[in-house]
């Protein structure tokens, strides 16, 4: 989706704030959110893909306001109400100190916690040294193609293995293995003039973002 | 949890309003969670303290100064970073995410990001720092890499190629600095002090520190 997420090229967001000896959590909640991401997704409760949409989600003002943690905390809470796990505004309810009965816990879904490499019968569409242009797509759903690099042309410089495809496991719609591959692009071809001399863009993009140029 | 507080450590937020916020969120869903026996708490204790004491930079540090002292295991390292981290002990069960070694050599420097979320080779370094995760870093390093760098104390020759790898997908990266002028007769131990974490996404150089 043509999200606040998809931030590569944007203008705007000043200079980049580094910290020194920063601490691996800031708070004690950060730890507490990313333990129970990661039980969630590691029994099977949501996938990473669908854990990532979730976060696409939430909207831009607070995408930007409620910080890392803050907003994988709104993607999981987001995401254990669109699967049935949560009621709807019950971690509201928990938080003003009154109690909303849970729902019935739905069967559990199957999905996986990883490996994501899968076996494909079909053979790569493109080989290393491959010209290729990445497709126009901007679907609404969850995708892995940054919009900054929609319709530009690089260099297929690298065949990964297949993977599960993030675009269809993210909405429930099964694995759906695809190839991947890792593509080079000139800076100039994606920023034109404005982009640097000699510098390149490396991204892993899946087979279906691509075709032949 | 729910009875349980432990806000010592929140201090720093006590003033945020937005933290004091996600805290209580956070605390709450976690109360849902564990009373619906969805989570473990003991099992977030196990993943923070993993996070926090064990899964580091420090990883990558052994990692590059092996590499450095041991052109074999450079060799190794770089055909598969999993089984060169398990040959120095330092791998943590199988299934991981693939990790990409980028080598930095005279003429190519290599940075990393994620520009659609945190992706990071996390299972070997631990968690990214937060000026990764942000908008600035991830919104400005794949339209001005050279300019980025310089602001984060790192210097391109117009004549060294910048490779920016935006980690999109199912595979992780991790540069290779190259080993710093002056580091002849070093131990591994002592080399690896010179590599930070910022050298193993190619922010920083390893130097050696000037008395």
């Amino acid at each position: 989706m043509n999200g606040i997420h998809d931030l590569g090229g944007m203008h705007g967001f000043g200079p980049v704030a580094v910290e020194r000896d920063e601490p691996v959590f800031h708070g004690r909640w950060e730890g507490r959110v990313l333990g129970m991401v990661y039980q969630m997704v590691g029994f099977g409760w949501l996938n990473i893909d669908a854990f990532r949409h979730g976060i696409e989600r939430t909207p831009p003002v607070d995408y930007l306001r409620l910080g890392y943690y803050g907003r994988w905390l709104a993607a999981l809470e987001r995401v254990l109400v669109e699967r049935g796990v949560l009621a709807p505004r019950q971690v509201d309810a928990r938080c003003d100190g009154t109690i909303i009965p849970a729902p019935p816990l739905p069967a559990l879904p199957e999905t996986m916690a990883g490996p994501f490499e899968r076996t494909l019968e079909r053979a790569p569409r493109f080989q290393v040294g491959d010209p290729v242009r990445v497709l126009v797509a901007g679907p609404a759903g969850h995708t892995r193609l940054p919009r900054y690099v929609a319709g530009r042309r690089g260099i297929v410089t690298r065949r990964h293995a297949a993977y599960v495809y993030p675009d269809s496991n993210a909405h429930g719609r099964g694995e759906d293995p695809q190839h991947l591959y890792n593509v080079r692009f000139d800076a100039t071809e994606l920023w034109g003039d404005a982009g640097e001399a000699d510098a390149h863009l490396h991204l892993d993009l899946f087979e279906p973002y691509l075709k032949s140029a | 949890m729910s009875d349980d507080h432990h806000h010592d450590d929140d201090h720093d937020h006590d003033d945020d309003p937005v933290a004091r916020r996600n805290a209580l969120r956070a605390e709450a869903l976690e109360s849902i969670l564990v009373e619906h026996g969805l989570v473990q708490p003991d099992l977030i204790d196990t993943i923070v303290a993993r996070f926090e004491q064990d899964i580091g930079p420090l990883n990558g540090t052994k990692l590059v100064a092996r590499a450095w002292v041991d052109p074999a295991f450079r060799a190794r390292f770089v055909a598969d970073a999993w089984a060169a981290a398990e040959e120095l002990g330092l791998a943590t069960g199988p299934g991981h995410t693939p990790i990409v070694v980028l080598e930095n050599g005279p003429g190519v420097h290599n940075v990393v990001v994620c520009t659609l979320c945190s992706c990071y080779p996390s299972a070997l370094l631990g968690l990214p720092p937060t000026w990764y995760k942000s908008p600035p870093y991830r919104s400005r390093v794949v339209r001005e890499p050279r300019v980025v760098l310089r602001e984060m104390g790192v210097a391109v020759a117009p004549d060294v190629e910048v490779r920016v790898w935006d980690s999109s997908a199912e595979v992780r990266y991790l540069v290779l600095p190259e080993r710093p002028a002056g580091t002849e007769g070093w131990t591994e131990a002592q080399l690896a002090s010179l590599v930070t974490r910022d050298a193993l996404i190619g922010v920083a150089r390893p130097a050696v520190p000037r008395d």
